[in-house]
Parts: C-alpha cells; structure tokens; sequence
C-alpha cells in the first residue's frame, strides 16, 4: 500500500507532545514513497489511492447493489412509462383516497389519481432534485468549507462569516423571495435555490474535517517537505477529510426531495401540474389517520432511494479509507 | 486564544449589518404588504396610502432601511401590523424556543451520539441495521406526520402528555415537541458518529490503548469517542439555527408560540420589522454558536490551536 | 388566572365534601366550575389588526367585538335577521333622511352611559382618514364621507356632516343616496358605540378594550390569550349564559382539534379539512356543520380584452358547466360546503333574496354541453385556464385542483387548467388589486350584513371596491340603483335578483358553493350554535 497506509501507521496515542518525532518519522516514510518504483511515473499511476479505491468498490456487494438500484432509478426517471401504462395526471374524484384494487396496486389520492402511477413519474422530478442538489451542495460546501479549514486566517474569517449570514436566510423567507420570480416550469430552479441555502452546512462540515485532517503528522510533514498546496489538499486532506461530507449528503439527499415538497406548498416550487415524490408525500400527510396508504408509497420510494445513496456513499467511504482495509 | 475570541466578536459586527440589509431588502422585495391587511377586498386608496405613510413604507428603501437600524440601536425594533411591539414578541418568543432548542440538543447529543458509538463498534449486526431502517423511516416520513403521530397516541389516546404546551412551558411539557423537532437531526448526529467512530476504531492509538490493557470503557470514551467527535459537534453547531429559526411544523403541531412560528407569520404577513428583528438575533446565535464549536475544536483536538 | 384556578379548587373542594361532584377534567385551562359560572375555553387566532371596532375587518377580531360590544342593530344568531338591539328605532320617511331613537338604561361595562353622542363620536373616528381604520368605507353613504376621508389628499373636514346629534338619546343621519335597506347594515361591529375612554387613553383601551356587551374583558395578551368574563350587570337581554369565555391562539386549527378531542379545550369553531373524514367517530353529535354567509367563486380579468368578448362569455359559461361541484363539496369538503346555484347565500333565506338554482343550468355539470360552450367560444383564452390562489392560509390547494381536474376532464386534456399558487396572501391581494393576473383567480366574500344587497352591489357594480374584475354593465348598475331607492323590501330584493339574472348570462364570477361553519364542541358544554357569520353563539353557550 503506499503513502496512506504509511501515514496510517505514523499516527499513535494523540497528543502535541509526540507530534514532533512522529512527524519526522513520517516523513522518512513520505520521502520513500515519491521516489519509490511505484508512486511515480506514468506505469505507477494506477496504484494512486483512487484508482486502489475504485478497485476496491468494484468487489464490494454493497456497492454493487446500491449501484444497481440507482440505475434502476435512473431507468425509471428516463422511462417512467416501462412500468406503469396509466397518466399520473389523470384524476376521477369518485376515486378519492380508496385503498388498492385491481389495477390499481398502490390506491388512489385524495384527488383520485393513481398512487402507483403518480410514485413511478415521480421517481424524474425526486431523483433529479435530489440528487443534483445534493451534488452541487456537496461540491460548492467542500470547495468553500475546505478552503476556509485549509487556509485559516482571512480566508476562513471572510468564508465563514459569509456561511453566517446565509445560515441567517430562512428557507421560507428565500423561497418567496427568489422563486416567486422564476417562470421556468423546470425543477432547475428549485436545485439552484436548494443549493443556494444548503451548502453552508456541507461547508462547516468539511471545514471542520479539515482543520481536524491538516493536524495530522504526515499533512505537517508533507509540508515541511515543500509539497504544494494542490497536491496536499488533493492527495493527504480529501481521502481524510471526505468520510463527514459523504455522510451529511447522502442523508441531506433525502430531506433535499422532501424539501421540494416544502417549496411546492409554500407555492413557489415546481409549477403545476408537477408529479413528485415529495408533493404526494406532503399531501397526504393530511389523511395519515385515514389513508395511510397514500404516504407509504412514496415515502417507501424515498426511503429506498437514500437508502441506496446511504449505501453508495458507505462503500465510497471505505474505499478511500486505507484503515478500514 | 483570548485575541481569537476578541477577533471573532468583532466580526460579528459587519455581519450584523450585512445580515439586516439582505434580510430588509429581502422582505422588500416581496412587494406590498398592504394589500394583504384588508382581507379579501381592496383596500381604498386613501387608507392605503395612509397605512403606507405610517409604517414608512412610501419612502425609499435605503430610508426605511436607515431609520430601521436608527431605532435599532435605541432598542426599537419596530411594531408588527397587529400593534405589539416586535421586542415584545421577541421577549415571549425567544426563552421558549431556547428551552426547545435546548431539550432538542441534549436528545440530539444524548441519544444521537450513544446510537452512534454503538453502531459504529457493531458495524453490520442487527443492532447497526435496525438502527439504518430508523434513519429511513425519520427521513422519509415528514416531521409533520411523526409528530402528529406521537401527538395522538401519547397526548389523545393515552393521555401521557397534553397534546398542546401552555403559554409559557417548561422544559418537561417540550419534551416530545424537542424529540420530534431533533429527529431528522437525530439521524445525522447517528450516522456521523458511527462513522468517525468506526474510522477512527481501528486508529493505531486505540489498538495502543487496547493493548496497554485499558479498560474498554475507557478505551471507547476517552479515546475513540473524544477524537471521533469533531464532524459531531461542528453539526450541532450549525443545526442551532434550524432549529431555532426553523421549527415551524413542530411549533404549529404542538401550538407553541416561538421563533419559528413568529418568523413564519411575519414573512407571510410580510412585515419587515419583525423579520428582520428576528433574524438579526438569530444570526448572532449562529455567530455565538459557531465560536463556541470552533474553540470545542481545540478542546477536542489538542493539536489544534488559535492564536 | 392564578386566582380563578384557586376558587376554583375551593369551589371543587367544598363540592367534593357535599357530594361527589366531578371536578376532574377541569384540567383545561379554561376549566372552570361548572353551571353557569363555568367558564367556556376555545380556540381562537391572533387578530391581524389592533382591536378597533372599525378596524377589524376579519373573523377572528370579530368574534370578540361580538362579545364585548353591542350596537343599534343585531343579527338573530339563527336567522340572521334584523332586530333592534340599542336601537329603540330607526325611522325615515324618504329611504334617506334617517332619525335613530336608542333604549334607555344601556351603559358601558366602566359605568359610562351609552348616549347618541356615543355612536356619533365613534362613527366619526371611523371614517376619518387620519386614523386609518380599515372599516371607513362602512361610513361611505353618509354625506359628508368624501370630506372627511377623500380618495386623495388630507380631509378637509373632521366629522361626518350627515351626522347630527339631537338629544341624549337621538340622532339623525342623512345619506348621500336612497337606501331602504340601510338600517340593516347597522349590526355590523364597525357601528357599536364607543367610550369616552377610548379616545382619552387610546393604548390603554387597545390592551384591554371596554364596551357594551355582555361579556367584559378580563386579562388580554396578545398573540396568546383573553379571558372574557359574564358582565353582571349587562343591561340587554341576551345576557350571557355561562362564567365566561378563555380564548386561546393555536398555531394551527389541527392542534386546536387534538387538544379538543383529549379534553383540554370545550370549544374549536373551525375544523380542520384532514379531520373531516373521522369527526364523528370523534365527536359524535358535538360536531356542527351549518351555513355561513360565504360564497366561493372564481373571478376573471374584464381589464384584460380576450375576457371582455362574447365568445368569452359562452367559455366562463362553459367553465362553470365543466366543474362538478356535488362531487368536489362530498370528496374535498366532506359536505362542509354546499353546491352554489346563485351569487348570494343561503342564510339570506328566500325572503332575503336568496333563490336556490337561480343560475340554473349554466351551474349545473354538464360534461357535454360544457366542452360545445368553450369550443364554441373559441377555447379558453390564452389556451390554458391558470386559477390563482394564496397558498400560505386557507389549503386552497386541493380544491382548486379538483376543479381544475374536473374541467381537464372535460376537455380531454390534462393541461387545460392548472393551478396558480401565491406564496403569500398579501402578494396575492396585490396582485389582484393591481390588475396584474391574466387568468382565473379565486374570490372569496364574507358577508358584512345579511343583505342580498352585500352579495351583489361590492362585486359587480362598476368600479365598485370589490369589482376586483373591473366588470362592468349598465343594466346591471340601474337594476342595483333601482333596488336601493325601492322602499318597500320586497320590492326591493326581487329588483336585485332581477339584477342578479344578467350574472346567470354573462358569468362575470362563477359561483362554486357556499361555505359552511364547522365547529366542534367538548361534553362539558351545551347550546352551541354558529351565527350566519360562522362564529359561535358564545353567551348561549352552558356548561354542564
């Protein structure tokens, strides 16, 4: 294994104390690594700690499950009507919130529209929301929080008290303030404005991971050996600092398509006659005492989704965590 | 350290005005609140213009925003359209979202972070699953329906608790209304600890400790946990404001009158004073809250230090 | 509060050591004894405007003006009907020089008597522009209105000069325009006398007003609760049956509900749409659902040249035949509202002008016949019917849904009506104030005064304050004009459904049904009933 396994076995009982020796020792291993057979040149490139990742994940199961049942997911959102032959807009109001029957798995909602039908072309909007959102969150919070940690000093002064005041938005103040404005009848803008108020939590996550990962002996040790700043955010900080973020996320995922649903009954999510998971969840939280059947389904698809995210993110995690090997 | 703290309290300054001024021109934004005051009718324009004139909306923006802060800082914060001082507001609003806030942490770290060792320690057995599937089911199902759910088994059914808190309550009568606001939040402390912990489990510092023959408690919560906290509390930390500015389905469920039900009406109702008043405050928690995570980062992690 | 719940215990104490009396359950915080000191708890929402009588223009305010005020005129509770109440009489000889004679013996609940000078004063407050009262238009017949609060500028004169003080107990009033029907007008809050303490020590007022009702202010604080209690000496006859009523501010109606059904609350006069479905498992016979002077309807852009044509005319025609109405009141509403078939109310009864099924056919669903009407008008203008709606109060959502899936229906096409939500209600006025929406949008009105003339004149008479629409014809206006000069009643309410006739042809609002009062009530209490203005009949109200 090279340099992180290396740097794995530098760290012992914690302390300031013991920082010192320790680092030297790292470094000893850290100078064998660059100059070693296989840490350079363009044939050692596939043993870099991503390329060893992806190898690993390609033999776990749960990975390979997590990752079948996101295409499944995908497959659906692009052709929702493999699966179900009906319209999810199609509403006969005699239908209002009956339970299931022949044809009809799933039952109908409180408008008559069928349950099954409405979870399958839901499955476009929640996916894509959910997932986008979380992407863009995780990616602009990480680059922010992670150079807010790395770089401390002014840097982190502007970075974080610029997360303050947009922690200070409420979601309900900002959604009528920049939704009501936007006529696009896509869910962009809803990803965009979810994006907009969430990345200040990943950032706080991933600055603190930072900071905590830049203590580490074999991150002073790389730097007392000059390496650039790319390299050590990229090749020592990300593999150490990333397990928080993943976490957050994929858990974040699902309150981002529940989110949505919030938007919509504030009036300024997606535009009618909009089909989501999240919608339907909202709807019929309502009837819980006499249509339980109405928020099973698409929360049991929701449930499934971040679930399979959880895994994803899981697998991911250990991948690129040398200790857990 | 002291310098740090000094430093950071200063910054809080220009984040105050910045806060207001986007906040203000936020609520402006949103257009005539007017129009709303006279139910589903219209107002005649000479009283419209009149209302107008005395909550100064007829002057230009920048003006309503300097006379604001003017009042501000002789301790007026403005009236809200049903004639009560926003101060007042803030003075029965805020202690009561506070104790809920509170009730809703000491769940969080309690139960959240116990989840979390344990799962973390027994990653993949049944206890480590059934605690995923709840994940799942907190996730999935809305904090509208669990609470309603627990307000009708536990306050109609069974008659454990009164299915709405008095005017002013005590921490004893926020108990569920804090469990149902902690739980999505719950699920994150969980699956964040067990992470850090089960990384940091096979650390060589705790096979050290192992092998030095600690005991196992000690091992777990001197050792693994303290260090595996970190992610933890920088989460708590900036889950203070959500739940304090964002409780509004579990302050509608069981009928307490605090920050984030007041803020909801002062936005629908839009009235600039009252939002950005509450907003303000709230701000400064979240700068308060994050000072104090941040120096919990040196306390946690003694090679991290603040000049 | 403190002090109540300590008699209380006594009471309960001394109950327990004669007999075994229950005092349990008294757990609520309304709880008090029982009989006719028990006080009655009930759900209530934060009034939006300070607590004027000629600002309050929402229900909430409303229902404690009802208890804490009386005024020349007042509603029957169960009828609706006019009927004296400070008034000794109300004369005129030409439907618009009015002389008003008041009872002997009225005080107000500080020991003040209530005279003409008491009213005169008070309607002058209220109209004035400078105090801002959002009620001023009440006091619009009244000569000298335009004086007093002109549409522009600052007012050139301080008081009504259609009102003259005559003696303690008389004073007359001269309107700008003949309106037999005037003195029914009267009972609304905007009309109740006011104490000299009102102007003297405004704020103090405000924080606890007093008037002339049976029930007197206890203790308010706002945004939370008020304790209103029996007023002993309540000189009218509709004296208040029980201790006193406690209203609460619930967050929500869903929790005012729950707290209902565990017993901590006797009173919720606003059931939530969710619970409809399982209110008499939980209630039994507790529940009321009775009319209210409410209609629904949805309202299009007369401003706006592709709604003001003829072929437009056949297409709202044909929308109103488009849309179940039976189906969507059963399913969404669970029978809380009722099909509408004219533009006014079913508490106006037939002699008030209400007239079931004036609309006829053309509101009746009519799958067939709807879909010819709108291809004959050449389709819905701007080829998509978009509803307008504030989605912060009311769950507005759901039904506008329903329609808009009922005229989908017809028209073959899952995109022919969609719905159009504003985030705030506030936007949504502006909105539709300022002539900006394009398309259909919801309408609700609330009667002021159970008069046919209340349903009609404010909506549709041009540039009326109400005509949100700007719809506009003559035949109509002469008929509304020729109504209010008619001086014989019955005259005058079969003139106003003649006008109400021209609304059958050229559907300027489509009517969708009429609103009911829901309410619930606990098994410590009895006698409870809403008024046409769906608020409970509180001094009624006994407790067990």
């Amino acid at each position: 294994m090279p340099e992180p396994q290396s740097s794995d076995g530098a760290i012992s009982p914690a302390g300031a104390g013991g920082a010192m020796d320790l680092a030297m020792e790292e470094g000893a291993s850290l100078e064998k690594n660059p100059a070693g057979p296989d840490g350079t040149g363009p044939a050692g490139k596939p043993r870099s700690l991503w390329s060893d990742a992806w190898r690993d994940l390609r033999s776990n199961p749960v990975f390979i499950i997590s990752a079948l049942v996101i295409l499944f997911l995908v497959i659906i959102s692009i052709w929702p009507s493999l699966i179900a032959s009906g319209d999810p807009l199609q509403a006969n109001l005699d239908d209002a919130q009956k339970g299931s029957e022949p044809g009809h798995p799933f039952g109908f909602d409180p408008q008559g529209r069928d349950v099954y039908t409405r979870v399958v072309y839901g499955t476009r909007t929640s996916v894509t929301v959910g997932v986008c959102a979380t992407l863009g969150v995780a990616i602009l919070g990480s680059v922010f929080g992670g150079l807010a940690g790395f770089f401390g000093g002014w840097w982190d002064s502007i970075l974080s008290r610029l997360t303050d005041v947009f922690f200070g938005i409420p979601v309900v103040l900002g959604g009528l303030v920049f939704l009501s404005v936007v006529t696009s009848s896509t869910v962009w803008p809803v990803v965009g404005f979810i994006v907009l108020l969430g990345w200040p939590q990943i950032a706080r996550i991933a600055r603190g991971s930072v900071i905590t990962a830049k203590q580490n002996d074999y991150v002073q040790a790389a730097r007392a050996l000059g390496a650039s700043n790319s390299r050590m955010m990229l090749r020592h900080i990300t593999p150490n600092a990333i397990a928080p973020v993943i976490v957050v996320a994929t858990i974040a995922l699902g309150t981002y398509i529940s989110l949505e649903a919030t938007l919509s009954f504030l009036g300024v999510g997606l535009k009618d006659p909009a089909v989501s998971w999240g919608i339907d969840i909202s709807a019929a939280a309502n009837y819980i005492r006499n249509a339980p059947h109405m928020l099973l389904w698409p929360a049991g698809a929701l449930a499934i989704t971040v679930l399979a995210f959880i895994m994803l993110g899981d697998a991911v995690r250990d991948a690129l965590d040398p200790k857990l090997r | 350290m002291g310098r740090y703290v000094i430093r950071r309290l200063l910054q809080m300054i220009p984040v105050f005005f910045g806060t207001t001024l986007l906040i203000f021109l936020m609520v402006n934004v949103m257009g005539d609140p007017i129009a709303g005051l006279c139910g589903d009718r219209q107002c005649d324009p000479a009283t419209a213009a009149q209302l107008r004139s005395e909550f100064g909306l007829d002057k230009p923006v920048w003006q309503q925003y300097l006379t604001y802060m003017g009042n501000v800082f002789t301790g007026d914060f403005g009236t809200a359209f049903n004639g009560q001082k926003v101060t007042e507001l803030m003075a029965t609003a805020f202690p009561i979202t506070i104790r809920l806030t509170i009730v809703a942490i000491v769940f969080e770290v309690v139960i959240g972070i116990s989840l979390g060792v344990v799962t973390g320690l027994r990653r993949g057995r049944p206890v480590d699953t059934t605690v995923l599937i709840l994940t799942l089911v907190v996730i999935a199902v809305p904090t509208f329906v669990t609470g309603l759910l627990l307000q009708l088994l536990l306050g109609v059914k069974w008659g454990i608790i009164k299915p709405s808190v008095s005017a002013d309550p005590a921490f004893d009568e926020l108990l569920v209304p804090g469990l149902v606001l902690a739980s999505v939040s719950l699920a994150y402390v969980t699956r964040l600890t067990r992470t850090s912990i089960a990384e940091n489990a096979r650390a060589d510092y705790v096979r050290t400790a192992v092998a030095k023959g600690l005991p196992r408690r000690r091992v777990v919560v001197r050792h693994l946990l303290r260090n595996s906290l970190i992610p933890v509390v920088t989460f708590i930390g900036t889950d203070v404001g959500a739940l304090m500015g964002g409780a509004i389905v579990t302050e509608r469920i069981f009928n307490i009158h605090g920050v984030g039900y007041q803020l909801y009406q002062g936005i629908l109702r839009q009235n600039s004073q009252t939002v950005v008043g509450f907003v303000t405050i709230l701000v400064l928690v979240f700068l308060a809250a994050n000072l104090i995570v941040d120096l919990l980062y040196a306390v946690l992690d003694p090679r991290i230090r603040y000049a | 509060m403190r002090g109540a719940t300590q008699v209380r215990w006594a009471a309960c104490a001394v109950a327990v050591a004669l007999a075994a009396t229950a005092c349990g359950g008294g757990d609520g915080d309304g709880g008090g004894s029982s009989g006719a000191d028990g006080i009655v708890s009930s759900s209530w929402g934060d009034p939006q405007n300070p607590l004027e009588p000629a600002n309050t223009n929402e229900v909430q305010g409303g229902k404690v003006l009802d208890m804490v005020f009386r005024g020349l005129i007042r509603y029957d509770p169960k009828t609706g009907e006019a009927q004296n109440m400070v008034a000794e009489s109300i004369e005129s000889t030409d439907s618009q020089n009015f002389t008003i004679k008041l009872k002997d013996g009225w005080t107000f609940s500080n020991g003040e008597k209530v005279t003409a000078k008491s009213f005169v004063d008070a309607w002058n407050y209220g109209a004035a522009l400078k105090n801002n009262q959002k009620n001023a238009y009440f006091f619009q017949y009244i000569e000298g209105y335009d004086k007093v609060h002109p549409e522009s500028g600052s007012a050139s004169a301080e008081t009504l000069s259609g009102l003259k003080v005559v003696d303690d107990l008389t004073f007359t009033t001269k309107l700008t325009q003949k309106f037999s029907l005037w003195p029914d007008t009267l009972g609304y809050s905007a009309f109740v006398p006011l104490p000299k303490a009102f102007y003297d020590d405004h704020d103090a007022w405000l924080s606890k007003p007093v008037g002339n009702g049976p029930y007197t202010i206890e203790s308010y604080a706002k945004g939370s609760s008020m304790n209103l209690r029996k007023w002993d000496d309540y000189p009218g006859d509709d004296k208040a049956k029980n201790g006193g009523v406690d209203l609460k501010v619930f967050t929500d109606n869903n929790t005012a509900y729950t707290d209902l059904t565990s017993g901590n609350l006797d009173l919720v006069d606003d059931v939530p749409a969710s619970q409809l479905r399982n209110v008499e498992t939980d209630l039994g016979d507790r529940y009321i659902n009775t009319p209210a002077g409410i209609i629904q309807t949805l309202s299009f852009p007369f401003y706006d040249k592709e709604w003001d044509t003829d072929d437009a005319r056949k297409v709202r025609q044909g929308l109103s035949m488009a849309i179940n109405r039976p189906q969507i009141t059963d399913q969404i509403f669970q029978k809380t509202r009722t099909p509408a078939s004219d533009w006014t109310s079913p508490v106006l009864g037939e002699d008030g002008g209400f007239k079931e099924g004036l609309c006829g056919k053309e509101c009746t669903y009519d799958k067939a016949a709807a879909k010819k009407l709108i291809d004959e008008g050449g389709g819905i203008p701007g080829g998509q019917l978009k509803i307008s709606y504030n989605a912060d109060t009311g769950s507005h959502k759901e039904w506008v849904d329903a329609v808009c899936n009922s005229i989908n229906n017809v028209m073959g096409n899952n995109k022919a009506c969609v719905g159009g939500p504003v985030g705030t209600f506030a936007d949504f006025r502006a909105q539709v104030s300022t002539q900006k929406l394009t398309s259909s949008w919801r309408a609700g009105w609330q009667m002021d005064y159970p008069l046919i003339q209340n349903f009609l004149q404010p909506l549709y008479y041009t540039n009326a304050p109400s005509n949100d629409g700007k719809w506009s014809n003559q035949e109509f206006d002469d008929l509304v004009d020729k109504a209010n000069a008619e001086s014989d009643r019955a005259k005058a309410v079969t003139t106003f459904q003649d006008a109400e006739k021209i609304l059958v042809e050229e559907m300027p609002a489509i009517p969708l049904w009429y609103q009911n009062g829901s309410a619930g009530y606990s098994d410590r209490v009895d006698n409870v009933a809403l008024n046409p203005f769906s608020v409970p009949v509180y001094e009624e109200i006994t407790v067990k």
